[in-house]
């Protein structure tokens, strides 16, 4: 199967972003508009006067993402010319919890058919890693980096999916690029869904997060088997579907891969700064009732 | 250079850019433990695994950066990562 994103695109080795438009665009197929905020993934794949992307592609703003994939899709219906053609907006995680957040209210809310996909690797890569609003607690990153006095961001991730739900979204997923035959699916189960849709995509990120570039997969892999990255599915606001996970692995196992973490492991009160994170990791447990 | 109207690209056109040259270390397959399970080639961020004719799968040098996520994930070991050489 061909590609519909093409190679020679300047994304790091080990590249998330690229895996996670890959997927989608597999999922998609060619009859698909994609709107693309600012970020790692706009940047990298449309150095001007070259585009990595085969299908119909369009950047504007970094804020306004869901409000341009709106309009393309009031303008599609009222021509009569949508057919069979999705629309997907695809951000990262600061156009998407940060600021392209009103506009994406605002689409939800007036229910556009369209899928909205966030490919979450937990900062503002593009620019050098500062903090976003998707960054877990005691992730060190450059506007929140950890010394004697802190132990990195103070904060943990803001929930995303809950605030789609509150819009009344009929389908909400988050899915992870260390599953991508999972991802594939939702997608495709999102663009089958008629109405606002919204899958959020978690996405290792080799040069934020300090890995080798070999490990992305695992990584990403790992945040779901210590229950920090729960699978689940939302159909109308409730949880319908998640990925069991039988026996979760601490969450040591997936924080002593990555240098953003690394200074819980030698800093005074890194112990109690973990002790928290495996605390949201077994509140996820209950919550979702992975085991 | 001519700007398109509306700076319009021409879709896949990265293709110009040989990202090969990024490479530290580079795949190399061992045929002989491959299942053909299409594994590296769904997650190859710069799709440099092609389809061979025979099911077997082949690398293309002129844009794998030699990330190494193929040789991390196969589940038979059947791509190993070497010190790319002049």
């Amino acid at each position: 199967m061909k590609s519909l994103l093409s190679s020679g695109h300047r994304g790091c080795a080990g590249c998330c972003d690229a895996m996670a438009a890959k997927f989608t665009l597999m999922a998609a197929g060619e009859d698909c508009i994609v709107i693309n905020p600012t970020g790692c993934l706009e940047v990298m794949t449309t150095p001007y006067p070259e585009s990595s992307w085969e299908v119909p592609w369009i950047h504007s703003l970094f804020e306004n993402t869901a409000a341009v994939a709106s309009g393309i899709e009031a303008a599609l219906k009222a021509m009569g010319k949508m057919g069979d053609t999705k629309i997907i907006a695809m951000g990262g995680d600061g156009a998407t919890l940060d600021i392209g957040m009103r506009a994406i209210s605002g689409a939800f809310e007036r229910g556009h058919d369209f899928t909205y996909v966030c490919i979450d690797n937990e900062a503002y890569m593009n620019t050098g890693v500062q903090r976003s609003g998707a960054t877990p607690f005691g992730a060190s990153t450059t506007t929140s980096p950890a010394g004697k006095v802190s132990i990195g961001n103070p904060r943990p991730k803001k929930n995303m999916p809950a605030i789609i739900a509150a819009h009344g979204a009929p389908y909400i997923a988050t899915t992870s690029i260390g599953y991508p035959k999972d991802m594939i699916r939702k997608v495709k189960t999102a663009i089958d869904t008629e109405g606002p849709t919204y899958i959020h995509a978690h996405a290792p990120c080799t040069t934020g997060w300090g890995f080798d570039s070999s490990k992305t997969v695992e990584i990403a892999k790992l945040a779901v088997e210590t229950a920090l990255w729960p699978l689940y599915e939302m159909e109308d606001g409730d949880v319908t579907k998640v990925k069991k996970i039988m026996k979760p692995k601490p969450v040591e196992d997936y924080l002593k891969m990555q240098k953003r973490f690394k200074h819980l492991f030698t800093m005074e009160g890194g112990d109690d700064a973990i002790k928290k994170i495996q605390a949201l990791a077994d509140e996820n447990i209950v919550k979702f009732g992975l085991q | 250079m001519t700007l398109l109207p509306g700076g319009v690209c021409k879709a896949g056109s990265t293709i110009v850019n040989k990202t090969g040259g990024w490479r530290t270390f580079k795949p190399v397959y061992d045929y002989d433990k491959c299942v053909k399970c299409k594994l590296c080639e769904l997650l190859c961020p710069d799709m440099s695994v092609l389809p061979r004719d025979d099911g077997y799968f082949e690398f293309n040098y002129d844009f794998c950066k030699g990330c190494g996520i193929c040789a991390n994930e196969c589940p038979k070991d059947a791509i190993s990562m070497t010190l790319e050489e002049k």
